[in-house]
């Protein structure tokens, strides 16, 4: 276990490494001159060649990711372009909204989803089943600025339920929470409807009803609990399909996170935010998949570490 | 030793095109999926007969006294937008777009994930682990962000936005073909073939490659969607297909503004966007049942 975890750790780390290599290099071929965008229109050439040489832009690939990824072994992010701000200030400052939005999105999905995938393998193949795994298909087929914009337009423009976007109250959180949440729902209750229909054909489900249990309680005694652990066990996979989409989210509903912050920075050419946004996206992605790699023998003694 | 008593490898019963078909029709889900797919590419194919109004005409009727686009009516079946130009024909406009990009974006990514799993699942050793290592690089960079730095340093033309979207989503084609591969070519008629001393080429074609067909078609199919719903997104940012072309997403995306007092400018195109990304997936979910009850629920 131990060997194992360092072993992954350490490949982790190469793959973050590539990441960040990955990404300079397409950013250094990025056609917008950042140097130029800080100077403003009417700068001379002068001007901006000496913000070129000032921000070191002027040195060969090699030099500049050198000194990023130097910089990078000591914790260092840079300086955003235009702000002039620690690049790490920036994210810290923003992490807390997105954490607050993922811990949201993973409670609506866990909660809709594992009531409909219970629900579904219960009732399995009615309507009700239909209906329920119709929707699942739904949500996961529908893109999740068109969600965010509906749900706008009906909950906030209408019905004047929730605020219309921003940050810090529990409205604020809602809608957001509820579109990224979608998405999640309609992968859970699909796993924990399958899930479930397997502990259902156990023998053990099978003396539990010849003892004569009452089916509430096989259900939520001896069904459900062991149905849910492999779906649980997908949490860390999840935390990639958010990362994928808070950059379409936050946007939609002005929500003061770290995809806004990437977003914004793509629109005004702000390299060192882009490089730091996606390094730390990509973070949470390979811990998550680490933490799911690492949770799976926990919750399936059949699955061994590799 | 006749190749009879090797272990025959459990592929699932070849069926003909005809039997498929007919299995799809009958099951309502994937019956209403081909409905849609064959509807949209009917409207994408015949555009210019369908289309009431010339889709990029802004209109000096397609707007109110004060300026405003027009609600659903007899005249323009879906309403009219900012421009004044007629929601139904960029609609049907923007079929075209949807599935251009997404066959082409698709097919692509599948190209290029059934090589990169099939040459690391043979070969194994070093080739393999260097390829696997990029496809698990790929696999944590965030997929979104990846895409619009892609689509921004390319200026986006159709085939820009299809290139950006296959290098983005080839990754999981490729891993699910790398593990069949690999569990195949560890089989025992595929060593035979070997000590018969039958070309790599040829073990690849006619003995390995038959057995991933089932699979490259469903996760073909359900490939469309993930593309559909990206090159939306994309366009929906403003970094994937460019006005005036219409797409579904760049439509909502110049009309977002005004959503609240004209909701039809972002509701229609973002029906069509789910009803076609919903009907893939309900299609390629029917195949994997259909084709080969083995891969159910394995990915």
């Amino acid at each position: 276990m131990g060997a194992y975890v360092v072993r992954r750790l350490g490949e982790s780390l190469l793959i973050l490494l590539g990441i960040s290599l990955v990404t300079f290099a397409l950013l250094y071929l990025f056609p917008a001159d950042p140097a130029r965008q800080i100077a403003g229109r009417s700068a001379t050439a002068e001007t901006v060649a000496s913000i070129r040489a000032q921000l070191g832009l002027d040195q060969p690939f090699y030099v500049q990711y050198g000194r990023y990824l130097g910089n990078l072994l000591q914790g260092d992010l840079g300086r955003s372009y235009l702000q002039r701000t620690e690049v790490s200030e920036l994210i810290a400052a923003r992490m807390p909204a997105t954490l607050l939005l993922m811990l949201a999105a993973i409670v609506v999905e866990l909660i809709l989803g594992l009531t409909i995938g219970v629900v579904a393998a219960l009732r399995r193949n009615s309507a009700i089943d239909q209906t329920l795994m119709v929707f699942s298909f739904v949500t996961i087929s529908a893109p999740q600025f068109v969600v965010g914009i509906l749900l706008l337009y009906v909950f906030a423009v209408k019905l004047s339920w929730f605020p219309i976007g921003g940050y810090g109250t529990l409205a604020h959180l809602v809608l957001p929470a509820i579109t990224i949440g979608l998405l999640g729902t309609g992968w859970y209750s699909r796993m924990m409807r399958s899930s479930m229909i397997d502990v259902l054909a156990q023998d053990y489900v099978r003396t539990a009803r010849a003892k004569g249990l009452g089916k509430l309680r096989i259900i939520l005694r001896h069904v459900a609990p062991n149905a849910i652990l492999p779906v649980i066990a997908m949490i860390g996979i999840d935390i990639g399909l958010f990362m994928s989409g808070i950059v379409v989210v936050e946007s939609v509903f002005g929500w003061p996170g770290i995809g806004q912050l990437a977003w914004q920075a793509i629109q005004r050419v702000d390299i060192p935010i882009i490089m730091g946004g996606t390094l730390v996206s990509a973070c949470f992605i390979v811990l998550g998949n680490l933490l799911a790699d690492l949770i799976a023998p926990l919750v399936d003694p059949r699955i061994k570490l590799k | 030793m006749t190749q009879t008593t090797l272990d025959t490898p459990t592929r699932a019963q070849p069926r003909g095109a005809r039997a498929v078909l007919h299995d799809l029709l009958r099951r309502p889900r994937s019956a209403f999926g081909l409905f849609v797919i064959v509807t949209m590419l009917c409207a994408a194919l015949f555009a210019p007969w369908i289309t009431p109004y010339d889709p990029n005409d802004q209109m000096f009727d397609g707007l109110s006294l004060a300026g405003a686009p027009l609600p659903p009516s007899s005249q323009f079946w879906l309403g009219t937008d900012l421009l004044g130009r007629d929601l139904f024909s960029r609609l049907v406009l923007g079929a075209q777009t949807s599935l251009i990009i997404g066959v082409l974006a698709n097919g692509i990514a599948v190209l290029v994930g059934a090589t990169v799993g099939i040459i690391g699942g043979y070969f194994g050793g070093w080739i393999g682990g260097i390829l696997m290592r990029f496809t698990d690089l790929m696999m944590a960079f965030p997929a979104l962000l990846l895409a619009i730095v892609l689509a921004a340093i390319f200026k986006p033309s159709l085939l820009i936005v299809a290139m950006v979207i296959a290098m983005v989503n080839w990754v999981q084609m490729a891993r699910v073909i790398y593990t069949e591969t690999r569990s195949l070519s560890q089989r025992e008629f595929i060593e035979v073939q070997r000590a018969m001393g039958s070309s790599t080429f040829r073990i690849l074609g006619k003995h390995i490659l038959p057995h991933l067909v089932y699979s490259i078609i469903v996760f073909g199919t359900l490939g469309i969607s993930t593309t559909v719903l990206l090159e939306a997104t994309l366009s929906y940012l403003g970094v994937g297909v460019q006005p005036p072309t219409p797409s579904w997403g760049n439509i909502i995306f110049e009309n977002q503004t005004y959503f609240a007092n004209a909701p039809w400018l972002v509701f229609f195109p973002g029906i069509a966007i789910v009803l076609l990304a919903l009907s893939f997936n309900l299609l390629g979910d029917a195949l994997r049942d259909t084709l080969d009850p083995r891969l159910k629920g394995r990915h």
